[in-house]
């Protein structure tokens, strides 16, 4: 009995910590809830009075804007493909055929791809891109980032796939099918979740990068929105906050779009490493 | 019976082909690549672009050169400053306050703990470039968040940027990546069996006490696994420069930063290749222990 009061404390400590830490997290991110709505926005918090959707309007007339939404697209969408489909392939031979040595493939690519990281490799990776003749394309961004997330990619693909019975393709191929068949028209329907966990991993990552894009791209009608962003400041050299404010939030939606889908689809919680 | 392959070997190596190129070309010939550069004087502009000659140690040396070693703006104040910004922003700040936000979801009611995880979250999965920009307004002298609450609270007000460029930093990174700790511990407080806790609470145990003593020896390898991931990271991350620039005056400048601006700012690709062989040797001892330690559980579990 003499215990009640006591959980009654401690729940009420807890509750107040907890509410305290969240609001701490929340605090830095509860301007961008309001600025892209003030036509008169500036770096202070302020509720708009009134209300208004011109700052994205203003945007929307901003080509070189829009257009740079549309290159962190197409960086992120080319990625996202080669990535997804060099990794499925990838995954699916390291589990399924009898290469020697397939065990240690996986582990020294894991081993090599965090300890060439954006920081260690920015040189090499100008100098091959140079030499290459890619500086400045789309090509470029896609192909840095498509090798640099797939040893990961391929990692988590990889728990997925021999976590499938092999009798499944098994069964098909004494049916008379091909490997082939086996691999598009029985695995992969299955693989299908883990393919998709890998897809928004490898979007999301593209998506919110700067660095890559900062080094390899020079004009401004191939920047993604991630460098493109720092194009909206006056010639004085201060934010044109409003503009900014507004872009942030439309830049940040899918991201946002695809965690709340995850979360709905597979409870966002743990596949490998999620983070580069 | 003979167990007949899925997929026979020349498949297999076909399967295999686009990923090992990509992988080959982007991340393995870098890794090399990047060693022999750091022999040469080689630069992005200018006859040695080139035509870079070999210099053999010479970056090194330079790098770590004991007359310059400290100096604001050299290796030895970066790699310093690295350090201490993965000790307090990474094993100080992510580790212990992802524990205890970890801790607390678990003991309060379900709107209050998706109020915390959703702010933790957000900060984590939103593209950097808008941290940063929010940062710069949350941290803004005249009319930013944080000093409107400093003046309300009757404290006097901060230019942080200027001041305190370096807690900003750390306290940047720690609000950012604290997530990847909390949902890591949040699956391993799930893997234990909760009647552990209840026995605990019929014994009487405090809340402290059910974590010191139940909660953290069994998960003690989501610990390791987590304080050498956040520590990886922390030491590469190149976030930071975006809310700093690595200034003023040089006192924010981490390593990724100093490589960028030897490399690129000052187009010097031999002595900026020279930091990213330290980089990959410090990166390559952090990853051989995690590996060990990942390969080693399945031992232990017997």
């Amino acid at each position: 009995m003499r215990k009640a009061p006591n959980i009654f404390m401690r729940r009420t400590v807890f509750s107040a910590a907890a509410t305290f830490l969240g609001t701490v997290f929340a605090l830095p991110l509860v301007w961008f809830v309001f600025a892209p709505f003030n036509a008169r926005a500036e770096l202070g918090l302020a509720i708009p009075s009134p209300f208004t959707l011109s700052n994205f309007a203003t945007v929307f007339q901003n080509t070189f804007a829009m257009q740079a939404l549309l290159n962190s697209l197409i960086q992120a969408a080319g990625g996202v493909v080669l990535v997804g489909a060099a990794a499925t392939l990838a995954a699916y031979a390291l589990s399924r055929s009898p290469i020697p040595g397939k065990g240690a493939v996986t582990y020294i690519l894991l081993l090599f791809s965090s300890v060439v990281s954006g920081s260690a490799a920015m040189v090499p990776i100008f100098l091959i891109i140079s030499a290459a003749g890619l500086i400045d394309t789309h090509l470029a961004v896609i192909l840095v980032f498509a090798g640099g997330l797939l040893p990961t990619a391929m990692f988590i693909l990889r728990d997925f796939i021999d976590a499938i019975p092999r009798s499944y393709e098994e069964s098909a191929m004494v049916a008379g099918a091909s490997p082939l068949q086996a691999f598009f028209d029985v695995a992969l329907p299955v693989i299908r979740p883990g393919i998709v966990v890998v897809l928004v991993w490898a979007f999301v990552n593209i998506w919110g990068s700067f660095l890559i894009p900062f080094i390899l791209l020079r004009s401004d009608k191939l920047m993604p929105a991630s460098v493109a962003i720092y194009s909206f400041y006056s010639e004085a050299g201060t934010p044109i906050v409003t503009l900014l404010a507004a872009y942030s939030l439309i830049y940040s939606l899918p991201v946002v779009a695809l965690y709340l889908f995850v979360n709905w689809k597979f409870g966002f919680r743990f596949f490998g490493g999620i983070k580069s | 019976m003979k167990k007949f392959s899925l997929l026979s070997t020349r498949a297999g190596a076909l399967f295999l082909a686009p990923a090992t190129a990509l992988v080959g070309v982007f991340v393995i010939i870098p890794f090399f690549w990047v060693i022999i550069v750091s022999f040469t004087n080689r630069t992005l502009l200018g006859r040695t672009a080139v035509d870079p000659d070999f210099v053999g140690l010479q970056n090194y040396f330079a790098l770590f050169n004991p007359a310059t070693f400290f100096t604001r703006g050299q290796f030895g104040f970066s790699l310093i400053l690295t350090i201490q910004f993965v000790l307090l922003s990474a094993l100080i700040g992510q580790a212990l306050l992802g524990l205890l936000l970890a801790w607390l979801s678990q003991s309060v009611t379900p709107t209050l703990k998706s109020f915390l995880q959703t702010a933790v979250i957000a900060a984590w999965i939103l593209p950097e470039v808008v941290i940063g920009f929010a940062w710069f307004a949350f941290l803004d002298y005249d009319n930013g968040t944080l000093n409107m609450i400093m003046r309300g609270l009757g404290l006097p007000p901060g230019d942080w940027l200027l001041q305190q460029p370096f807690w900003v930093i750390v306290f940047f990174n720690t609000w950012r990546g604290a997530a990847f700790s909390m949902m890591l511990f949040n699956s391993a407080f799930q893997s234990i069996p909760p009647s552990y806790f209840q026995a605990a609470d019929v014994a009487g145990a405090t809340s402290w006490q059910k974590l010191r003593d139940i909660a953290l020896p069994l998960i003690r390898g989501h610990v390791v696994t987590d304080l050498i991931l956040i520590t990886m990271w922390t030491f590469n991350v190149f976030t930071p420069f975006l809310l700093t620039h690595g200034g003023p005056s040089y006192r924010t400048e981490i390593l990724s930063i100093y490589t960028y601006r030897i490399a690129f700012k000052d187009f010097e690709f031999g002595k900026g290749a020279a930091v990213g062989v330290v980089i990959m040797l410090i990166n390559l001892a952090f990853a051989l222990v995690y590996l060990r330690l990942a390969h080693k559980k399945p031992v232990e579990a017997e």
